[in-house]
């Protein structure tokens, strides 16, 4: 008896008891995790930046990327919603993307107008992270780009290891230099990023590495950075082939301007980019052909930037038509026949 | 069909936190004094209660009756007197009416039943009529009447017993078909004499080897194939299950017997074995009672009517509050606020969740990185219809075929925004079939 009165076996109490929809357990991913690791992706870039352009890299980064944290709150603030929004990463993640899309003489006032640019124009304008139709980075690019063509079109040109020495000299990027027709980089050059050009444009090596991190924990989807960097080899590659006049190989284009970090880094920005599988990989084509069309015969030197922010126009309509049939539909439609 | 384990389209792999219990043996949970029995445990009709205070019932006597063809008897658990007839807290946190039982301590079967043993030369009608008799539910979870799966009114070629227990934390069915191995498949075979089928097939996630080993061992001598899985959730979902093993879409709004399926759990099957060898009905069942906060989790055979509060008794009580008591496994279970709720057919597992796991979400806006429409087992956009259920656009919901939701919880489990995605689902549901509702009363 005396036993059963000591060992008291301990109940839950009910009032505590939460009461909830299923499921009830959860898959521990959040929107913070994703940015953050989006931010570790692009950290082989920023690294490669830094080697290549000194210091000033640096500072562009740091600048664009507490910038856009800083409009994010000032801009919340201003608008009376809770203004811990810039903890889930994804402004400071718009912060980097920019500054990967500016040239590391970019002056601070650039950084600063671009940081308002994109949260603002590109970002809060809309609604907030989740409802801006184009990618806020390049929004603020592109505003850039049209606003300053002098200031965003002259480069730095790379001096590996060299930190302090960054704003002796100038260059042209190797696109720029291929319209007009000075003698390009060379392919290892291009590959491991000793070239002039935006930040984030020089290295392919190390956005590679960036992307392949981010395919393997599956935040990004390869539908698009494969047929996105897919479509431009072909056309290139056949342009190449029928004219070597008009273009380099494919190699060349691949591995040249902002390709890469637009396939890996911007065109697979979620909210912006379709959700299906198969919305990813025309969206990807969509990206491709403009790029090369605007490579090769436009006026602009690149058209990674202008590609990837009109098939975002696109992507609600993309989304559309891809909605797959769902499981069990099929047969439906062969009964409802007979 | 071939060793490779199969699998369907989508899935999440959510942590299987099924070593708590798997390892232990199936207790037979001590006589109570007292059950209460929930009247309504199954889907479909409510069964007529035909006792009333103050009768003397036996142990496996009639206490309610099916109330037409969607509705299943209910037996009493142990012999002794019916105390009252009230409500009390059901399993969807609103009293339901049950049927108090106080035990008489002898226990005495007052068989209803005659034993068919020689059930290879019985009428399969007459099988079937057993396992109505019997009140046999679908024990997996769902509490669909077994004898109406075995009435198809289409041609049937494959029998498919599931057990794949796909949900987390349970191991109800694995120590099942592990200690019981010959009843799994004895109650196949009957089944498929029922169906006029020779063969069966039975589906196990490969993380339960032991289980499929041992039913290899033996399910040549019945005729079942065993099918090796991929441990993947929702498998153990019945269209899920039937694509697995058969590569058959079943229809939106369909039935299995649509593809020529009938999928039946295998505690279902073993219940199946126990009415007709032995002349019982449905009154116990192996639940998993398991969670971390849990002294002793572990599995029992328990009546049916007993309380969550003696099954958590059992199982040692608990080292420290939960945040959550469920019915059922964690992806589709239920939330209980009350301990007074008791064992029913379905109840797979009492499950207790620690405050760690539960923490209060805000759902926050969907950001399109499509996880959602990876893992839908159905092919859905649950991103897309969440946000026509957050505008009140149950038109827009029902054209993205909301209605082919089977609610496996999927979605909600990967959304990295915490969007309540399953709930939004429930509700167009429900608003969709209230306003057909609404339709055809005009």
């Amino acid at each position: 008896m005396s036993e059963t009165e000591t060992t008291v076996v301990q109940l839950p109490d009910a009032t505590q008891l939460v009461v909830s929809n299923s499921p009830h357990i959860r898959g521990g991913e959040t929107i913070s995790k994703i940015m953050v690791q989006v931010m570790i992706a692009l950290l082989p870039a920023a690294i490669a930046a830094v080697w290549f352009f000194g210091l000033a890299a640096l500072q562009v980064m740091a600048l664009c990327t507490f910038g856009c944290m800083a409009v994010e709150v000032l801009w919340k603030k201003a608008a009376g919603q809770p203004t811990d929004s810039w903890k889930d990463g994804s402004a400071a993640l718009t912060g980097l993307l920019l500054a990967m899309n500016l040239s590391a003489g970019a002056p601070w006032w650039i950084c600063i107008l671009g940081s308002l640019l994109a949260i603002g124009l590109g970002k809060q304008l809309f609604g907030g992270l989740g409802y801006n139709p184009f990618n806020p980075a390049l929004v603020a690019r592109v505003a850039l780009l049209v606003g300053f063509p002098q200031l965003m079109t002259s480069w730095v040109a790379p001096q590996p290891g060299k930190w302090l020495a960054c704003d002796a000299l100038t260059g042209a990027t190797p696109l720029a230099a291929l319209k007009n027709h000075c003698s390009p980089a060379s392919i290892s050059d291009l590959f491991y990023g000793n070239v002039g050009g935006c930040l984030g444009e020089t290295s392919a090596l190390a956005l590679l590495i960036g992307g392949a991190f981010l395919l393997s924990r599956k935040i990004i989807k390869w539908q698009v950075p494969a047929s996105f960097i897919g479509t431009v080899a072909l056309i290139t590659g056949l342009a190449h082939h029928f004219n070597p006049e008009l273009t380099p190989p494919a190699l060349y284009h691949v591995l040249a301007g902002g390709l890469m970090i637009g396939a890996f880094f911007m065109a697979t920005d979620m909210v912006t980019s379709p959700m299906t599988a198969n919305g990813a990989l025309i969206f990807g084509c969509g990206c491709g052909i403009i790029t090369s069309v605007i490579r090769i015969w436009g006026g602009y030197p690149e058209g990674v930037s202008f590609s990837i922010l009109f098939m975002n126009a696109l992507t609600p309509l993309i989304d559309r038509y891809t909605i797959g049939k769902p499981f069990g539909y099929i047969r439906i439609k062969k009964e409802a026949a007979q | 069909m071939s060793d490779k384990p199969r699998k369907f389209k989508g899935g999440v792999h959510p942590a299987d936190s099924k070593a708590l219990s798997a390892s232990k043996p199936v207790q037979t949970a001590p006589l109570l004094g007292k059950y209460t029995v929930i009247v309504h445990q199954n889907i479909g009709a409510s069964p007529e209660i035909v006792v009333k205070k103050g009768d003397v019932v036996k142990k496996g006597q009639l206490i309610a009756k099916a109330a037409g063809f969607v509705s299943v008897p209910l037996h009493a658990p142990t012999s002794g007197t019916v105390t009252a007839i009230e409500k009390c807290p059901g399993p969807a946190c609103v009293s339901v009416p049950a049927i108090e039982i106080t035990a008489d301590g002898q226990d005495d079967w007052g068989l209803p039943f005659e034993p068919i043993t020689d059930w290879q030369n019985t009428d399969p009608a007459v099988l079937k009529q057993r396992v109505l008799d019997a009140g046999i539910v679908g024990m997996g979870g769902a509490g669909f009447p077994s004898h109406v799966k075995l009435s198809p009114t289409k041609p049937v070629d494959t029998l498919i017993l599931n057990g794949a227990e796909c949900e987390p934390y349970l191991t109800a069915d694995h120590r099942l078909m592990l200690e019981q191995t010959e009843d799994v498949l004895l109650g196949a075979a009957i089944l498929a004499r029922i169906l006029g089928l020779k063969t069966a097939v039975i589906g196990v996630e490969e993380n339960k080897p032991d289980a499929i080993s041992k039913l290899n061992g033996v399910a040549g001598k019945y005729n079942v194939t065993v099918q090796e899985l991929r441990v993947n959730y929702p498998q153990g979902a019945e269209k899920q299950l039937i694509y697995a093993l058969t590569g058959r879409e079943v229809p939106i709004g369909g039935l299995p017997m649509d593809v020529g399926c009938v999928v039946q759990n295998v505690a279902s099957a073993v219940a199946v074995v126990e009415a007709v060898i032995k002349g019982q009905p449905s009154i116990e069942r192996i639940t998993t009672v398991t969670g971390e906060p849990l002294v002793n989790p572990g599995n029992w055979r328990f009546r049916i009517g007993t309380p969550v509060s003696k099954a958590l008794e059992l199982a040692g009580g608990v080292k420290y509050q939960p945040a959550k008591l469920l019915l059922g496994g964690p992806m589709m279970g239920f939330a209980q606020n009350s301990l007074d709720v008791t064992v029913m057919k379905n109840t797979s597992g009492i499950l207790l969740i620690p405050a760690g796991q539960v923490s209060q979400y805000t759902s926050e806006p969907c950001i399109r990185c499509g996880r959602c429409v990876e893992c839908c087992p159905m092919d859905i956009l649950p991103a897309t219809i969440s946000q026509a259920v957050e505008n009140e656009r149950f038109d827009w919901a029902e054209q993205l075929n909301v209605t082919a939701c089977i609610e496996c919880g999927s979605c909600s489990y990967s959304c990295p925004s915490h969007r309540p995605l399953n709930q939004h689902f429930k509700r167009a549901k429900a608003e969709i079939l209230a306003a057909k509702r609404k339709q055809q009363k005009k």
